[in-house]
C-alpha cells in the first residue's frame, strides 16, 4: 500500500462517518462525530496512553509466550511421532471451544491484573503459531530429508539446520496472524475484568454514555493493530528472504 | 587429482523382488562394478530409481525381498554419496556452507580449507560466499558435485543429476563429474542414451522383468561425444529402448 492510497482511504472513511452523522442525525452519545472524537483523543491523551500502554504490554507479553510456546510444540509435534498422534487431535478440539468462553474463567484463575490478559492472548495465538509452523516444519522438501539421512545427520540437526530454516516463512504466516488476534484477546480479557487497559476504558466510557471517549479508545487499539502487523509484516519478510536466500546471515 | 580408484569402492549387488500394495514393480539383480560407472536406464516408472532408494536405504514406498551387498561385505550404510536431478543445495545457506553441510549435520566440525580446495576444484572459488539463487543451474549443480566430494565416499548414487541442465552445459558437467568421481563405484540413473554412452563402463537397461546388459563402447569413459562408437552405442541404445518402451 502507498503512502497516498492510505491517506485517501482515510479521508473516505472521515467522509463517510460524518455523512452519516448528518444523514442520521444520531444523538452524539450514539454516533458522535469524527471531530467530537478527535477532541475526546485530545482531551482525554493522558488516560488513554495509560491504559494503551497497558494493553500493549499485555499484547506482546501474550504474542511473546504464545510464539515461544507454539514454536516448542511444533517443534515437538516434529520430533516425536508419538506426540503429533497425540497432541495434534487435542490441538483440533481446544480449536472447538471458544476462547472467548474462557476470559471469565481466567480471571477467576489469574485476577483482574494482567496475567489473565496475557494468558487469554497466548490461549488465541497459540494454535495458528503452532500450525503455521508445524505445517512449515513437516513441508519440507523429501529430497533434502533424504540426503541428510544419507549423510548420516543428527534428528536435531536435521530440524535446526533444514527443518527450522525452511520452516520460518511458515512461522512468519502464523505471526501475521497472531498480531491480528492478539489484541483480540487482551481487549475480551479486559472487558471480563480489569482495571486498567483499553478493553476496560472502552466500558468505562460506555458506562458514563461517554461515546467519544470509548470511540477514541477503539481507534486507539486500531492503531495499535496496525502498527503491530505492520511491525510483524516487516520481521515475516525478513524470514522469507532469509529461508529463500535473498539475503546472508 | 587422483586417477587411481579408490580401494575403498566396493561393487554392490541388488537381488531381489520389489512391489507396491500386492503388485511387483520389479524383478532385478543388478551388479555395479567396483569403481565403476553403472548406467542404468529404462521407461519412467519402471524402478530405476527405486533401485538407487534400495542402494541407499531410503523409503520407497513399497517393499523389498531380496538382499543387497557390497563386495567387501561391510555395510553400505555411511559409505554413499547422493547427487539428485535438483541440486539439493539449501537456499538459505552461502555456497560454501551447503558444501561442508555433511559434517554440520553430523555434529563435526566442518574442514573449510578442504571445501574451499574443492570449490576451486568445480570452479566456483569466486562463488563461496553467494546464496544457490544467485547461481546459475550448472553452477548450482556444481556446487552439489563439490558437496558429495566432500563427503569423500566410495559409493556416489547419481539420480539424473544433470537432465534438467542445458545440453552444453550437461556435456561440461558430465566430463567434471566423470572426472571427480573416478575410482568410485558410481551408479547413473539416466533417460538419456547420449550420457549412458559417454560415461558408463557398464550400461544396464531396465525393464519389469529384468535389469539386461547392454554392450558399452570398448573405450574408457568418459568418451569424446563425436567419437564413432559412443555415437555407435547411443542410436543403437536409444533404438532398444523405444522398443522396452513400445513392449
Amino acid at each position: 500500500m502507498r503512502k497516498r492510497d492510505i491517506l485517501a482511504a482515510l479521508a473516505v472513511g472521515l467522509g463517510l462517518w460524518q455523512a452519516l452523522v448528518w444523514i442520521t442525525g444520531a444523538p452524539h452519545f450514539i454516533l458522535p462525530s469524527p471531530l467530537r472524537v478527535a477532541n475526546a483523543l485530545i482531551h482525554s491523551r493522558e488516560v488513554i496512553a495509560d491504559n494503551a500502554l497497558v494493553t500493549l504490554q499485555e499484547i506482546i507479553a501474550g504474542l511473546i509466550l504464545g510464539t515461544l510456546l507454539g514454536v516448542a510444540t511444533a517443534i515437538q509435534l516434529t520430533l516425536s511421532k508419538t506426540a503429533e498422534r497425540l497432541m495434534l487431535p487435542i490441538l483440533v478440539f481446544t480449536q472447538a471451544v471458544p476462547v472467548f468462553a474462557l476470559a471469565p474463567v481466567l480471571t477467576l484463575w489469574f485476577g483482574y491484573g494482567m496475567a489473565s490478559k496475557i494468558v487469554m492472548t497466548v490461549l488465541i495465538i497459540y494454535f495458528p503459531v503452532t500450525s503455521a509452523f508445524h505445517d512449515g516444519l513437516t513441508r519440507v522438501d523429501r529430497g533434502l530429508l533424504d540426503q541428510a539421512k544419507i549423510m548420516g545427520a543428527r534428528p536435531l540437526q536435521t530440524l535446526l539446520r533444514i527443518q527450522v530454516p525452511h520452516a520460518l516463512p511458515s512461522l512468519g504466516t502464523g505471526l501475521r496472524l497472531a498480531a491480528v488476534y492478539a489484541p483480540i484477546g487482551a481487549v475480551i480479557g479486559e472487558w471480563v475484568g480489569a482495571s486498567k487497559g483499553l478493553g476496560y476504558l472502552m466500558l468505562l466510557a460506555n458506562g458514563r454514555a461517554k461515546i467519544d471517549l470509548m470511540f477514541a479508545s477503539l481507534i486507539v487499539l486500531a492503531c495499535l493493530t496496525v502498527l503491530l502487523h505492520t511491525a510483524i509484516g516487516v520481521l515475516s519478510r525478513q524470514l522469507v528472504a532469509y529461508s529463500e536466500g535473498r539475503r546472508l546471515r | 587429482m587422483t586417477r587411481n580408484p579408490d580401494p575403498a569402492a566396493p561393487g554392490i549387488r541388488l537381488c531381489g523382488t520389489h512391489g507396491i500394495a500386492q503388485s511387483v514393480l520389479f524383478d532385478a539383480d543388478i551388479a555395479l562394478g567396483a569403481a565403476e560407472w553403472t548406467c542404468l536406464l529404462g521407461p519412467s516408472g519402471v524402478g530405476k530409481s527405486t533401485v538407487l532408494r534400495l542402494i541407499a536405504g531410503l523409503d520407497t514406498g513399497g517393499a523389498f525381498d531380496g538382499t543387497i551387498t557390497a563386495s567387501d561385505a561391510a555395510p553400505i550404510e555411511g559409505r554413499l554419496g547422493y547427487m539428485a536431478q535438483s541440486d539439493l543445495l539449501m537456499p538459505w545457506l552461502s555456497v560454501m556452507d551447503n558444501v561442508v553441510i555433511g559434517a554440520k549435520l553430523r555434529g563435526e566440525a566442518p574442514d573449510h580449507a578442504r571445501a574451499r580446495s574443492l570449490l576451486d576444484r568445480v570452479g566456483l572459488r569466486a562463488h563461496a560466499d553467494k546464496t544457490p539463487a544467485a547461481l546459475s543451474g550448472g553452477m548450482r549443480q556444481r556446487a552439489a558435485l563439490a558437496r558429495v566430494l566432500m563427503e569423500d565416499r566410495p559409493i556416489v548414487l547419481l539420480d539424473e543429476p544433470f537432465s534438467a541442465l542445458d545440453a552444453g552445459t550437461r556435456a561440461d558437467m558430465q566430463e567434471l563429474a566423470a572426472e571427480v568421481l573416478h575410482g568410485k563405484t558410481v551408479l547413473l540413473v539416466t533417460h538419456d542414451p547420449a550420457e549412458a554412452a559417454r560415461l558408463g563402463h557398464q550400461i544396464l537397461v531396465m525393464s519389469a522383468q529384468e535389469a539386461t546388459p547392454w554392450p558399452a563402447p570398448s573405450t574408457p569413459p568418459i568418451r569424446a561425444i563425436e567419437a564413432p562408437d559412443t555415437l555407435a552405442c547411443q542410436s543403437a541404445l536409444l533404438a532398444h529402448l523405444r522398443e522396452v518402451q513400445a513392449a
